[in-house]
C-alpha cells in the first residue's frame, strides 16, 4: 500500500496543461510548407503530391518526409484538421496559421448539443493498430481526452458519433455501416488518418470497399499517418466548441 | 538432396530449389521434426508450386524445399493430422489455390467467406455460446470471438479473422515500397520495415553500412521497450490496478517521443529506407536516449516490483490463462508468448545475428505459461533491451560510415528468406524474384499467424470474464494476420 502511495508521487502530475498550445518537437512532420518551384512527384507512395502548380493533398499525405527539398519543408506544426476534404489539399500560398483559423468550420447545432460532452464509437476498418494506438493514446494520462468531456465508448447506442480509421476493407464494410446504423441521431463522422481519408498507401488494393464514404455525410477529416493524438483532439475540441485558442 | 540448406537474408537462386514429392515432404518433416516458418504457393503457368520453409533454430539454418501440383492435381493427403504446426498453413495454402489437404481436421476460412464460417457447436444444458467482434469494445482491431461456455467458463473459444484484409502481399509487387511495408502492422513499424529492406537489400545484393545496421537495431529495441511498457499498463488496466496503467502508460511515451525526436513520427515511420536509415543518431541524441532511458528503466521497475508482487495484482494473473510447454511446441507458437510458455525461441539468437549479445536478465526466467509469466517476460525482455540500446549506442561511435546506400538491381530467379524479431516474435518476410528481375511472390508471415490458436487454447478452462486479461497478455495482431 505504501509503496503504491510512494508510486502516485514518482512521476508527479503528467498531464498537457494547455492542449490548445502544447509545445510540438522540433523533428515532428506536421503541416506541409510550399514554395511554388517544380518537383518530381515520383518519390511521393501516395500521390499526394503534385507539381505545377506545387500541392500536396494531407488527405493523401504519409507524411513521410520523402518529399523533402527546396519546395517542400514540413514544420511541426499539429493542427492538421479540416471539415472540408478540399481543404486539405496545400498549396504554396496557405499558411499554417491561415489554415487553422479556417479549416473547422462548427456547425452552431453541433456546438449546442455536443460542445460539453461528446462520446465516440472508434471503428478500425483494416487500420494497422497505428492510428488506434493513437486514439488509445488520447484518453492516457499525458493527453487526458476525458477532461474535455470527450470519449471513446465500448457500444455505438451510447455514441454521439463514429470515428474510422483504415481504409475500409471488403470484409469491414458491412459492420462499418451497421455499426453507423446503430448510432442514434443526430451523429457526426470522423475520419482519422489518410488511409481513411483517402485510402493512403492501401488505395491500389482490390479488397477495398469504401462505398460507404459516398453514402454518408463526412464531418471531420483528420490527417496523419498515424494522426498524433494533439491532431485529434484539438480537432474535435474545435468542431465542437467553435473555438480555435 | 531434399532441402537447400540456407541462411536468414541470404539469396538463393530459385532454380536450386528441390521439387520432391508431397509424400517424401511428409517423411522428411517427420525424420527432421523442425519447425515450418513457410508453406505458401505460387502460381506456374498452370502448376501451382508449394514452398515449404523449416527453420532449424539450434543450427540457425534454414530448410527450403517444394512440392509443384499440376493443374489437375487438387488434392492431398494433410500434413497437420500428424503435424499440428502446419494447420493454418494448410488452411492458407487451401485458400489460395484451392488444393484441398484431405482430412484436415478444421479446414476453415482464415481470411475471406465470414458469413459461412463453420464455427463449432457445443449442446447440452445450460451451454451458451456468446459471440464478440468485429467491432470490439474497446479501441482495437476487429476481429470475432465465439465463446462455447457452461455458466461462466468457457470450454472453448473460436476465433475468425480476416476483416483487416487488405491484400499486401499483392500490393507490395507494385514496386518498392517502404511506406507500404511499415504499415501492414502499425505496431511494429521497425520490425515490419526492417524484414522488407533486408528482402530487397538482399535480393539486389546491396550491402548497407554498418552505423545503419546499428540504428535499425536501437530502433527495433525501443519498440520493443514502448510496446511491453505499453502492454503492461494494459494488463495493469485489467486488473483494475490503474496506478499502474497510468504510469505505464506515461513512461511509454516518453519512449515513443524519443523516436520522434529522431525520426519525426512517434512509432518510427519514416526511418528506414531499402539501403540504409533516413535519420541519424548523433552524439547528443545518443546521450538523450540514455537519459531517457535510464529514467524509463527506474520507473518500470518501481512499477513492476509492486505489481509483480502485490498479492492483489498477483491472484489475477497467477494460473490464468495457462498454455504449456507442450501445447505451445504442437500449435507451433512462437516469440514472447511461446518464451513465457518455456520455449527458448528467439531469432536474433537462433539464427545468429551478429550484433546481438545475449544479456543475462532474461536467464533466470522461469516460464510457467500464464498471464504472469507474459508480463514478468516482458519487464524481463525491457531491461534486457535497455541493456541491448546502451550497447548499441557503445559501439555507434565506432561506425561513421554513413547513413544510406544506393541500392542495386535485384537479381532474377532468386529467393531470400529474412527474419526479424520483433517484439512479438518472429516477423518472416520472403521474396521472390522472376526472369526480368521483378518481385513475383511476396510472403509474409506474423508470429500472430502462429500464435492466434495459443489465445484460443490459454482460455480454456478459465471464467470468461478474464478473456480480455488473457487477450492483452499476448496482444496479437489482427492486421499481420490478415495481411
Amino acid at each position: 500500500m505504501l509503496d503504491t502511495i510512494k508510486l502516485k508521487y514518482l512521476q508527479g502530475k503528467q498531464y498537457i496543461k494547455d492542449i490548445k498550445n502544447a509545445p510540438m518537437r522540433e523533428a515532428f512532420r506536421g503541416f506541409p510548407i510550399i514554395k511554388n518551384i517544380e518537383v518530381n512527384t515520383s518519390c511521393c507512395p501516395t500521390g499526394a503530391l503534385t507539381s505545377n502548380p506545387t500541392t500536396i493533398d494531407m488527405g493523401k499525405c504519409t507524411f513521410c518526409g520523402n518529399c523533402k527539398c527546396e519546395a517542400i519543408q514540413f514544420s511541426n506544426k499539429y493542427k492538421l484538421a479540416s471539415t472540408s476534404r478540399e481543404d486539405l489539399i496545400i498549396t504554396a500560398d496557405i499558411s499554417p496559421e491561415e489554415y487553422e483559423k479556417k479549416a473547422i468550420k462548427a456547425k452552431e447545432e453541433i456546438k449546442k448539443i455536443f460542445s460539453k460532452s461528446l462520446k465516440l464509437r472508434q471503428v478500425s476498418a483494416a487500420g494497422c493498430n497505428g492510428c488506434e494506438m493513437e486514439l488509445n493514446a488520447c484518453s492516457n494520462c499525458n493527453f487526458d481526452m476525458g477532461r474535455f468531456g470527450i470519449d471513446f465508448v465500448a457500444s455505438p447506442r451510447h455514441a454521439d458519433g463514429i470515428v474510422i480509421t483504415g481504409p475500409i476493407s471488403e470484409n469491414m464494410a458491412f459492420a462499418l455501416e451497421d455499426c453507423y446504423k446503430s448510432t442514434p441521431d443526430p451523429k457526426i463522422v470522423i475520419l482519422a488518418g489518410s488511409c481513411a481519408i483517402s485510402g493512403g498507401v492501401f488505395k491500389e488494393s482490390n479488397k477495398l470497399n469504401r462505398e460507404f464514404l459516398e453514402k454518408y455525410p463526412i464531418d471531420l477529416y483528420i490527417p496523419g499517418c498515424p494522426i498524433h493524438p494533439l491532431t485529434f483532439i484539438n480537432a474535435v475540441l474545435s468542431y465542437i466548441t467553435g473555438k480555435i485558442k | 538432396m531434399n532441402w537447400l540448406i540456407t541462411e536468414n537474408n541470404k539469396k538463393i537462386n530459385t532454380y536450386e530449389i528441390p521439387i520432391i514429392s508431397i509424400e517424401d515432404l511428409r517423411v522428411e518433416i517427420s525424420n527432421l521434426r523442425h519447425r515450418p516458418i513457410g508453406f505458401f504457393g505460387k502460381q506456374e503457368y498452370e502448376n501451382v508450386r508449394l514452398y515449404v520453409v523449416l527453420s532449424d533454430d539450434k543450427q540457425g539454418k534454414l530448410m527450403i524445399t517444394s512440392v509443384l501440383f499440376s493443374a489437375e492435381e487438387k488434392a492431398y493427403e494433410s500434413l497437420t493430422k500428424d503435424f499440428p504446426q502446419f494447420h493454418i498453413f494448410e488452411r492458407e495454402f487451401f485458400e489460395e489455390f484451392k488444393i484441398e489437404p484431405l482430412n484436415h481436421p478444421w479446414l476453415k476460412p482464415v481470411r475471406t467467406n465470414q458469413d459461412k464460417y463453420p464455427f463449432f457447436e457445443m449442446k447440452g444444458e445450460d451451454v451458451h455460446e456468446v459471440a464478440v467482434g468485429p467491432i470490439h469494445a474497446g479501441v482495437i482491431e476487429p476481429g470475432h470471438f465465439r465463446f462455447m461456455c457452461q455458466g461462466e467458463k468457457v470450454y472453448d473459444l473460436e476465433i475468425m479473422l480476416g476483416y483487416q484484409n487488405r491484400g499486401v502481399e499483392k500490393l507490395l509487387l507494385n514496386g518498392i515500397n517502404n511506406r507500404l511495408a511499415e504499415s501492414i502492422c502499425g505496431d511494429s513499424v521497425i520490425s515490419y520495415n526492417m524484414a522488407y529492406s533486408q528482402v530487397i537489400e538482399a535480393l539486389s545484393n546491396t550491402s548497407i553500412t554498418k552505423r545503419a545496421e546499428i540504428i535499425r537495431r536501437i530502433a527495433l529495441e525501443m519498440e520493443r521497450v514502448a510496446i511491453h511498457i505499453g502492454d503492461m499498463g494494459a494488463i495493469a488496466g485489467d486488473i483494475a490496478y490503474l496506478m499502474g496503467a497510468s504510469i505505464f502508460g506515461t513512461t511509454r511515451t516518453l519512449v515513443i517521443n524519443t523516436m520522434l525526436e529522431i525520426s519525426g513520427s512517434r512509432f518510427g515511420r519514416g526511418l528506414i529506407d531499402v539501403g540504409g536509415v533516413n535519420f541519424d543518431i548523433d552524439d547528443k541524441m545518443s546521450e538523450r536516449i540514455i537519459s531517457m532511458l535510464n529514467t524509463v528503466e527506474n520507473y518500470v521497475d518501481k512499477t513492476a516490483n509492486v505489481m509483480l508482487n502485490m498479492p492483489s495484482c498477483t491472484s489475477r494473473m497467477e494460473r490464468t490463462g495457462v498454455v504449456n510447454k507442450e501445447t505451445t511446441i504442437a500449435l507451433g507458437g512462437v516469440g514472447m508468448a511461446a518464451r513465457a510458455s518455456g520455449i527458448n525461441l528467439d531469432s536474433r539468437f537462433d539464427h545468429h545475428d551478429i550484433w546481438y549479445k545475449r544479456q543475462s536478465n532474461t536467464i533466470d526466467f522461469k516460464a510457467t505459461g500464464d498471464v504472469y509469466s507474459r508480463c514478468l517476460l516482458r519487464y524481463k525482455e525491457i531491461k534486457e533491451s535497455i541493456e541491448m540500446i546502451k550497447d548499441f549506442i557503445k559501439i555507434l561511435k565506432e561506425h561513421q560510415d554513413g547513413l544510406k546506400t544506393t541500392i542495386n538491381e535485384l537479381t532474377q530467379n532468386s529467393l531470400v528468406i529474412s527474419i526479424t524479431e520483433g517484439w512479438r516474435g518472429e516477423v518472416v518476410h520472403i521474396g521472390i524474384t522472376g526472369e526480368n528481375s521483378e518481385l513475383i511472390r511476396y510472403k509474409i508471415k506474423d508470429p500472430s499467424f502462429n500464435n492466434w490458436y495459443m489465445l484460443a487454447m490459454a482460455v480454456r478452462n478459465n471464467g470468461i470474464s478474464d478473456f480480455p486479461l488473457c487477450n492483452k497478455s499476448f496482444n496479437l495482431s489482427y492486421c499481420g494476420n490478415d495481411l
